[in-house]
């Protein structure tokens, strides 16, 4: 397994994803520069948080339209694992890889805090290992997912919704939904479930030192998946 | 500009001419306060480090430390007053932006930022109303540029402080710190040198934003502020990550052999200080400046603080190799001059010579100035105040109040806004224990990071103030478990040639440099901010220490709170009880209304033995948690020391020392640390000689906390009220209304 880290201009979660990937997931990891054209020699993407190009405008926007960003939609149509954490999971939105948007926290101001997550869909590679609550931090302010009626009755419906917010006992509750997501969405899958999005971060929770090592039960799936 | 009329003709008679336009503007920089240290510089000297650099090579921007394992950490503080005064959110953006380049510029990754602010109050009834709605504006707006700077440059903002008085309204105070961590033998110079060496530009395009913002920093606030904006710098965080990783980049090619940040004084202080520093000179062609507008004049390019700019020094030849790293990252680098051997700085703009000083002139000519220091009178009186006068209250009110109290409340509404996480170092976030940790990687160690500084005790007693600030920063490290290492300082007062506010300078500055050689903890490197007073009147004196210390083990750091089942003790050597501690306390402040009487003079001796014991406790795990008396004495410490459900009952009597029961609760005496543990024995044979260890009681998983005095209930509470008490009074605060429409 060999893991593609996606590396913008703004990003700054790029290296935490990558000591996370080989120190405490033990795969193979290499950062692939923003105008990339090719993804060869590689199993899975990791798309970072950050402020691509500064996110001055729509956040993820511009990174959307990055030479590697033909390369990671032709590699999530084709069904390999790709993964968006933070301003990642808005650059696969912005993408049109995954539906929907990440608008403001409902409070307008930036969080970083811990939060609790329940995993919904329990299929997919990054979520059938997740039993009951894990605890994940945030950090973001744009993270108040969105989407149309229709959109977000498909997801619930075909049990797209990856992660909710939820209390630590795993209640729903507006109180435990630090930005104000639309049913309390923290993370979402595509239809073929190689495709997460999400705004918590799981690679900043794969240690016990850091806190916290809840991270695990999402990023073990990199070592786990079959090798492409 | 700055100058006075004896300035100008020192520059005269060294110039041997009358300086031209653009070289008056490069002097006035230079000397103003905020670069030249007019003020400061015979005070500063009282730091054995200071000395040492100013007569030997200079200052390199930040200090490094030594930790072992070919590591060295780099840090510093700085203030951005006057701009946040102005521009709040850009202000404090461009603060957090500087002090992180002050950072890389030696080759260092910054790894954390601090921050330290000071604002006038946002209750209502502290002042007139239409200041308690401009401070809250401040108040929020800062916190907001601190955060959309460093979330964005992705530097995590891992520990700090806010407290709020009247005598910063008007004048609030910025202070941001950054650290950093480099391998000891790859440590970048700004020391210019190689002649005919190739000068080169790196970042951000010159503009004509935060022209003469050093000398706008030397000045005082007054009813013109508002029309200084222009002098306000605009902040790029963007660009700022994109030089951080560039520059340590191009640093990895060996192609560098000398860098700089761009910060107050931009070009001028850039090229004259790492000429003076080198002891070359330079020739630059401002024509090949990148610009934002096409028609800037000399002046306007040589004292620009457009920011994300960095001057650099290759060896000849291998400037291309720079420019390359430079342009993978999408940021200018332009070959603008080359070192020469005169001492110069000569400066082109249109094919003619628009300056041409002598280095050494703008670096070390700055004359310096002492005023008669004068004892104030509160100083005097505060000696006579009696805390037997302040009247009885319920204890558990009292409590309540101190933890409610925006000051000591949980800054969790500030910390919140800010990445705390990113790099993932980050072992003890804010919130969770005295001080931040920090596990670099590569390395086993931890790192422990903390600011602190008490202005009403500066007030009151600048020298206790000045020790405090010490003692306090590295005894909150200590906590942790880190040995404390190093300091730096961010020195923050009024107009300097009053004598009252030289008294509190030099008294300050005395009691930090004491402190710092009693406990090893040199200071590396500072910044000073005179001037802080508006119309509104004179801030208090507010000396701001910043500590690192070292734990050989990252792994056994030490939280400030812990949960049901442990012993409750406390550490602490003998106390001064003058004033039963109530002097400039928070409880007489708080709950009475009154501030006045005289803070407690930490021991030193006392506190090193303490530090050693806390490291100690650490290193053998003998300690769930450690939190240190601060502001609001014993009983908030007790209460801070809690996990959430857990609960406690302890007799104090063992402590009283003869006091009475508020001086027991809330006298804010230095050197006492509330520890929480299940081997009490074994901490009572780790102490250090001179280190009482007391158990005073239990914890417990049913919530109720109950403080008594031998047979006497002191508070009978729950941590539940408490915690609301401590986790809701930021934000109850700021939600009280004021009564008018505000004005921005």
């Amino acid at each position: 397994m060999k893991v593609a880290v996606i590396q913008f201009p703004g990003s700054n979660c790029d290296q935490d994803a990558l000591y996370s990937l080989r120190e405490d997931i033990g795969v193979a990891a290499e950062y692939v520069w923003h105008d990339s054209t090719s993804l060869v020699g590689f199993n899975a993407v990791f798309v970072p948080g950050g402020f691509t190009y500064g996110d001055y405008l729509r956040c993820g926007a511009m990174a959307a339209t990055a030479p590697v960003m033909d390369e990671v939609r032709r590699f999530a149509r084709e069904g390999r694992p790709v993964v968006g954490v933070c301003n990642g999971f808005q650059i696969l939105c912005e993408s049109h890889i995954l539906p929907g948007a990440l608008m403001q926290n409902v409070n307008q101001k930036f969080l970083g805090q811990d939060c609790y997550l329940k995993a919904i869909n329990r299929t997919s590679p990054w979520t059938e290992r997740v039993e009951g609550v894990v605890r994940i931090p945030i950090a973001h302010m744009e993270g108040r997912y969105v989407a149309d009626a229709e959109t977000l009755a498909r997801l619930e419906g075909d049990g797209l919704v990856a992660f909710r917010y939820v209390s630590p006992t795993g209640e729903l509750s507006e109180e435990w939904n630090p930005n104000g997501a639309t049913n309390a969405i923290a993370g979402i899958v595509n239809d073929k479930g190689n495709v997460l999005g999400m705004m918590p971060h799981p690679e900043r929770a794969t240690r016990k030192l850091l806190g916290c090592d809840d991270g695990l039960a999402i990023m073990s799936a990199f070592r786990l998946l079959p090798v492409n | 500009m700055g100058l006075n009329e004896t300035e100008y003709n020192l520059i005269v008679r060294l110039m041997g001419r009358e300086p031209s336009l653009t070289e008056l503007g490069m002097f006035a920089v230079m000397w103003s306060e905020h670069c030249g240290y007019k003020y400061s510089r015979p005070i500063l000297a009282y730091f054995k480090e200071y000395k040492k650099a100013m007569e030997g090579e200079g200052l390199e921007n930040a200090g490094i430390v030594d930790i072992g394992d070919g590591l060295g950490v780099v840090m510093k503080v700085e203030s951005h007053n006057h701009p946040s005064a102005v521009e709040p959110y850009q202000g404090a953006a461009t603060g957090v932006g500087g002090i992180i380049r002050d950072i890389f510029t030696m080759g260092a990754r910054p790894i954390a930022c601090l921050n330290s602010l000071r604002f006038g109050p946002i209750e209502p009834g502290q002042a007139e109303p239409e200041v308690v709605v401009r401070n809250r504006y401040l108040f929020e707006h800062v916190v907001a540029g601190i955060g959309g700077y460093g979330n964005c440059v992705g530097v995590p903002t891992v520990a700090g402080e806010v407290a709020f008085h009247p005598r910063y309204s008007g004048n609030p105070l910025v202070n941001a710190m950054c650290v950093g961590i480099v391998k000891i033998d790859e440590v970048a110079t700004a020391g210019a040198n190689g002649i005919g060496n190739p000068v080169i530009y790196l970042g951000s395009a010159t503009g004509k934003d935060g022209i003469h913002g050093a000398t706008f920093a030397s000045d005082t606030l007054g009813e013109d502020s508002d029309a200084k904006r222009p002098n306000v710098q605009i902040g790029d965080p963007f660009a700022e990550k994109l030089l951080i990783e560039a520059t340590l980049e191009a640093l990895q090619t060996g192609a560098v052999a000398a860098i700089q940040d761009m910060g107050a004084a931009g070009l001028t202080c850039s090229t004259v200080e790492m000429s003076s520093k080198g002891g070359v000179g330079m020739v630059i062609d401002l024509d090949l400046v990148p610009m934002r507008e096409a028609d800037m004049s000399a002046y306007e390019l040589m004292l620009s603080e457009s920011q994300e700019r960095m001057l650099a020094v290759a060896h000849n030849g291998r400037e291309q190799e720079i420019i390359d790293v430079f342009h993978k990252w999408g940021v200018h680098a332009v070959v603008i001059g080359h070192v020469t051997d005169d001492g110069l700085v000569t400066v082109r703009r249109h094919g003619e010579v628009a300056a041409q000083v002598t280095a050494k002139h703008l670096t070390d000519f700055c004359p310096t100035y002492s005023v008669e220091p004068k004892v104030p009178d509160y100083h005097l009186r505060a000696a006579q105040f009696d805390p037997s006068g302040l009247p009885t209250v319920d204890f558990a009110d009292a409590l309540c109040q101190l933890l409610a109290s925006p000051n000591i409340a949980d800054k969790r509404h500030v910390y919140r806004q800010y990445d705390q996480q990113v790099q993932t170092q980050t072992v003890l976030v804010p919130g969770e224990a005295d001080a931040a940790v920090l596990a670099p990687r590569g390395s086993k160690k931890g790192l422990s990071v903390k600011i602190d500084g008490n202005a009403l005790h500066t007030y009151f007693d600048p020298y206790a103030g000045g020790v405090g600030a010490v003692v306090e920063a590295a005894r909150n490290v200590a906590c942790t478990g880190a040995k404390p290492v190093a300091a730096t300082d961010g020195l923050n007062f009024g107009n300097p040639q009053l004598p009252h506010v030289y008294w509190q300078f030099e008294r300050a500055v005395r009691g930090i440099a004491d402190a710092c050689d009693a406990l090893g903890t040199p200071v590396v490197s500072g910044n000073v901010s005179f001037y802080n007073e508006s119309t509104l009147g004179e801030v208090l004196p507010t000396p701001l220490v910043g500590v690192v210390g070292v734990l050989e083990r990252a792994e056994n750091r030490v939280p400030g709170r812990a949960g049901a089942g442990l012993s409750v003790g406390v550490l602490s050597y003998t106390k001064d009880n003058r004033q039963e501690g109530l002097g400039a306390s928070a409880y007489a402040a708080v709950v009475h209304g009154v501030e006045d009487g005289l803070p407690v003079l930490a021991d030193l001796a006392g506190e090193k033995s303490l530090h050693e014991t806390l490291v100690r406790l650490a290193a053998e795990g003998l300690a769930k948690s450690a939190h240190d008396v601060s502001e609001g004495g014993l009983a908030v410490a007790l209460a801070e020391s809690l996990a959430e459900g857990t609960g406690l009952a302890v007799d104090l009597a063992a402590l009283s020392d003869g006091l009475s029961d508020a001086g027991l609760l809330f006298g804010e005496f230095p050197g006492h640390v509330v520890v929480l543990t299940d081997q009490g024995d074994a901490v009572s044979r780790a102490v250090s000689a001179g280190i009482q260890w007391t158990v005073i009681g239990s914890t417990n998983p049913n919530g109720d906390v109950n403080i008594q005095r031998g047979d006497r209930t002191l508070i009978a509470t729950t941590e539940k009220a408490l915690r609301a008490a401590t986790n809701n009074g930021l934000d109850e605060a700021l939600m009280k209304p004021v009564g008018v429409v505000g004005v921005q």
